[in-house]
């Protein structure tokens, strides 16, 4: 007896070794790949070493001076207030659309017809390729193309809208993309969490004659404030890596005046002139910055699991 | 009665007026969804004259004389299709077997570091790739990778999220009694892995493997600071170089077309996909 078990046991742990077989091929991958990178990033942070013109200067060990300049030269600032502005604009009618939307779609009295059509049609622009996106928005904005041309033939304007030398022009483009792009993703998703929401929370509040309004703002939103949450810091991610779009559109110039230039633009021009001690400190508080929103991602949908 | 009545009519009427709004911003934004491909796929078949002189909303006749004007161009838009449609696929095959592979240590093994192993996968799952683009390419630099695919393609064998997902199916769909049985049976783990599980996971694997795929084919950050010669680009690369080379001066009917061949065909792969999709994202998104 004694002998079996301890046999079923040696068996059980020569199984079990397999877990850890299995979980060579990630972890090969991500050390090489991600966390060496990460590391170096890191490292490069704390040295100055660029090029200006010619001459490579560095790497010389500096310590903090590249975050200092980070934060006293004022760039990292602007670039930060665009990005966040654009994410705003695009993520305050995303959301009210998409709570709009996936409160009608799972509504069971409402009954809308051809709701899969919908759904199919709000998604499409979440796959389509960004910087095609953003090339074609630049071909359809410009200032002889077929927006301007539309807009002068149905007597709209007199001359065309010069959207990429007005500031709030091409903002507005580029917050209409991430409008679109994410819209239907985020309906998808707020469904989802309204459809996980007790039907007879619903029927009790029809018994006592509740408007859909009050239906609306007393049930579904509170319900749903853990997934609100948790789209709004994802898409808050998400927007803090703003840039094929912008990257596009304005030809990685960001601008007019640097208005659309967003921080993993800024990211990627210290790449492309090889600064990479500026680089390394920018990147450095990005990944603190995500490392932040993403830790409360965690304790949310933690939270969440509890209540249920 | 009476008044039970009429405000039964009074919902009534709310209800019909309540979807006719619903319907009018349904098809508004339906109309602003597809309004800019219809644009794109018009003006792809007018010749650069034609475009100059105003928009009309029919097609015309010149989609495969731009097609040509464009071959004949200086983009190698055949070799970045082929580099994407390469980088894309390997990546959607690596990715979701790996993955799965993962899901499945933690999911079917007890081990010692198993809890706090699938905590640090979820912990790492919000890095984004662009913090740590800095070291990646000075990486690749000194390992001779640079202006290769591979390392557009190798890093895919860790992903958190395609991770993520196949744990929650395996959760849901993925007895273990199966894999009891197998063993009992002489089956090896690696392949009981192969040829039971795997099987089993072709639903997850589908969806996931279509989200990997788009999500490379359309992805830029990277492949712009990895690729420089042209006959490693990708489409999204060349995309960008068509922007630089400020096009806009001459040929537009070029330009029309390069973005409806790197669009049109993720819409038609959608658009028959579509029902796989649109759940996959709903699935995905539930979490916790």
């Amino acid at each position: 007896m004694k002998q079996k078990a301890g046999r079923g046991n040696s068996k059980a742990v020569s199984y079990n070794k397999w877990g850890y077989i299995f979980l060579i091929p990630f972890f090969a991958v991500f050390i090489v790949f991600q966390f060496v990178p990460l590391v170096s990033t890191v490292y490069n942070s704390f040295f100055e070493n660029y090029r200006s013109g010619l001459i490579q200067v560095g790497p010389n060990f500096i310590g903090l001076e590249n975050y200092k300049t980070l934060f006293t030269n004022g760039e990292l600032l602007t670039y930060t207030k665009n990005t966040l502005i654009m994410w705003v604009m695009g993520f305050i009618p995303q959301i009210i659309v998409s709570l709009l939307l996936a409160s009608w779609f799972s509504d069971q009295r409402l009954r809308l017809k051809a709701t899969s059509f919908f759904k199919t049609v709000i998604y499409l622009p979440n796959l389509i390729m960004a910087s095609a996106f953003a090339m074609l928005f630049y071909t359809l904005f410009a200032d002889g193309g077929p927006i301007n041309l539309i807009l002068m033939q149905l007597g709209i304007l007199q001359e065309p809208f010069k959207f990429f030398s007005s500031i709030w022009g091409s903002r507005s483009l580029v917050a209409l993309m991430n409008f679109l792009m994410w819209f239907g993703n985020t309906t998808i998703l707020l469904m989802a969490g309204m459809m996980g929401i007790d039907p007879a929370l619903f029927e009790a509040a029809e018994v006592d004659g509740a408007t859909s309004t009050q239906v609306f703002w007393k049930i579904t939103l509170p319900l749903l404030k853990p997934i609100l949450l948790y789209v709004m810091i994802t898409s808050l991610i998400g927007g803090l890596q703003m840039f094929d779009v912008p990257q596009i559109l304005t030809n990685g110039k960001g601008e007019p005046v640097r208005s659309t230039m967003t921080l993993i633009m800024y990211l990627n021009n210290h790449l492309y002139s090889k600064n990479y001690g500026l680089g390394g400190a920018l990147s450095v508080c990005l990944f603190i910055i995500t490392a932040i929103l993403s830790l409360i991602i965690f304790k949310v949908s933690g939270n969440d699991k509890k209540a249920r | 009665m009476e008044q039970n009545m009429n405000e039964k009519l009074d919902k009534g009427l709310n209800i019909k007026t309540r979807r006719l709004i619903a319907y009018i911003v349904l098809i508004f934004l339906t109309f602003l969804c597809l309004f800019w491909f219809y644009v794109l796929f018009i003006n792809a078949t007018r010749s650069n004259g034609e475009l100059k002189k105003g928009f009309v909303p029919i097609p015309s006749t010149h989609l495969i004389e731009n097609w040509k004007n464009l071959r004949a161009g200086i983009l190698p838009v055949w070799q970045g299709m082929f580099n994407s449609l390469i980088v894309s696929t390997l990546c959607a095959v690596f990715s979701t077997y790996f993955s799965t592979m993962t899901a499945y240590a933690i999911h079917a093994y007890d081990f010692k570091l198993k809890k706090p192993i699938f905590t640090f996968i979820l912990a790492i799952m919000m890095i984004p790739t662009q913090v740590t683009a800095l070291g990646f390419v000075q990486l690749m630099t000194k390992m001779k990778m640079e202006d290769s695919l591979i390392p557009l393609i190798v890093p895919t064998i860790a992903a958190p999220v395609t991770f993520f997902y196949m744990k929650q199916y395996m959760e849901s769909t993925l007895p273990l009694s199966i894999v009891e049985a197998a063993r009992i049976d002489g089956s090896g783990e690696l392949r009981t892995f192969n040829h039971i599980v795997l099987p089993l996971m072709k639903p997850a694997i589908a969806v996931q493997a279509i989200f990997t795929f788009v999500l490379n084919w359309n992805n830029y950050f990277i492949p712009a600071l990895i690729l420089h010669s042209d006959n490693k680009k990708t489409l999204p690369v060349l995309i960008a170089q068509l922007r630089s080379a400020d096009f806009l001066k001459f040929d537009m009917g070029q330009v029309y077309i390069m973005i409806a061949f790197s669009i049109f065909p993720v819409i038609i792969v959608y658009l028959l996909l579509s029902k796989f999709i649109v759940q996959g994202v709903a699935l995905g998104g539930v979490k916790g």
